[in-house]
């Protein structure tokens, strides 16, 4: 089956009852259009697409946060007949699946799925079993955005200690301030030098 | 009680080799150094070239690369440091026995490198373990690897094994052991060992950095 987003919802559409999925366009040169899916169809669509689609290969989970909602709908606007418009008021979690076939050529099918926030309800289904390929993947957006994947097998921290409490790619992480000197600082490190090493009055 | 240089010679050149304890056995730990096997990064891929056959180390008898910390005389810390890392390599410079020395190879092992800013990389593991040679580069290219042995060497020559300027290793009340830190719940703690590491504090010139 082709990897063009529209065709593929299509086929899911007549494949699961009640799906809430919808189409999103993006606007930009790259045009890589995704299918933005609830998180409780996420299992019957990755098995559909898995069985029926010959999407057999997941090759890529990628974490987003979503501090504002407004950003996230900007770089990847809803189709018109979009009726599965997930977006909380303080922001969420995005995890994009990108779905390769190793029976057609093409670009990859990408998928996208939302927590319902940022803080507590951080919960998305696991595929680890339907591709086993997602059980790193998912350990490390566990890792550094702290996105629960209810049913992995084995949830840990894979990249930081098992002792570390922070989400270090989550846009509010604040890193532990050991700055040291540095002979041309600039951006951020600037604002840090500005700070531990007071200029000579 | 130094020997007289030019007496030395006078002997020398008589088929007689004057030379002290000292020496002979500076001369023997700097010709026989034996690295620790392992590597951390990218930079570890040069220093398993230096040692292959078109650099070859063995030149310089620092060939025989130990899989134990116990058999090694130098750690080679080839690479990134990461902070979950940092314990378990100051861990391994505990277990070598004395003397023992560390060359910090590279950008990140000796600051962090591009990664200094970040969250998860130490800034440079003279934080936790004094460093005898630091080799820049990213990675350094086999040459420098060398060339910071051969630095190695020559300050193992140089070294002291009585008296006040003696070295570390002949120094009874020198810490062998060094305080292996733990991973916090948000950074390593501690963040340094000040009983080793202790930069200067630099005064800024405002506008002058920028």
């Amino acid at each position: 089956m082709s990897a063009d987003p529209a065709v593929v919802l299509e086929s899911l559409r007549a494949a699961i009852v009640g799906l809430r999925a919808d189409l999103r366009r993006n606007p930009g040169p790259a045009a890589q259009h995704s299918i933005l899916v609830d998180p409780d169809h996420l299992l019957p669509v990755m098995r559909h697409l898995r069985d029926h689609c010959g999407f057999d290969l997941l090759t890529n989970l990628a974490g987003i946060d979503w501090p504002d909602p407004k950003l996230a709908d900007a770089v990847a606007v809803p189709d018109d007949a979009g009726d599965a418009a997930v977006r909380a008021a303080g922001g969420f979690l995005e995890v994009v699946y990108h779905l390769d076939s190793t029976k057609t050529r093409g670009a990859p099918l990408v998928l996208r799925a939302r927590t319902a926030d940022r803080s507590d309800q951080v919960s998305i289904p696991s595929v680890v079993g339907v591709f086993r390929s997602a059980e790193f993947q998912e350990r490390e957006l566990f890792d550094l955005f702290g996105i629960h994947f209810t049913g992995h097998p084995d949830l840990r921290r894979i990249l930081m200690w098992d002792a570390f409490e922070d989400h270090p790619m989550r846009k509010d992480y604040v890193a532990p301030d050991d700055y040291e000197y540095e002979p041309t600082p600039h951006g951020d490190v600037l604002e840090k030098a500005r700070k531990h090493d007071p200029p000579k009055p | 009680m130094a020997i007289d240089p030019t007496l030395a010679r006078e002997l020398k050149a008589s088929g007689v080799h004057v030379t002290s304890l000292e020496q002979l056995v500076n001369w023997g730990r700097s010709s026989s150094l034996w690295p620790l096997q392992f590597g951390l990064a990218c930079c570890a891929i040069e220093m398993i070239s230096a040692t292959m056959a078109k650099y070859d180390m063995a030149r310089f008898g620092a060939e025989v690369f130990r899989p134990s910390p116990r058999q090694a005389d130098l750690m080679i810390v080839a690479g990134t440091v990461t902070k979950k890392m940092a314990p378990q390599v100051v861990r391994l410079y505990n277990q070598m026995a004395e003397p023992k020395y560390v060359i910090a190879m590279g950008a990140c092992a000796i600051s962090g490198g591009p990664f200094k800013e970040g969250y998860n990389v130490l800034k440079g593991i003279d934080r936790f373990i004094p460093v005898d040679v630091v080799i820049p580069g990213c990675p350094p290219r086999p040459e420098a690897l060398l060339d910071g042995l051969i630095a190695l060497q020559e300050k193992i020559r140089g070294e002291k094994l009585t008296g006040s300027a003696r070295a570390r290793h002949a120094d009874p009340d020198a810490p062998a052991e060094m305080p292996i830190p733990e991973c916090g719940a948000h950074d390593i703690v501690p963040v340094a060992n000040r009983g080793i590491w202790n930069p200067p504090v630099i005064e800024r010139e405002e506008g002058g950095a920028e």
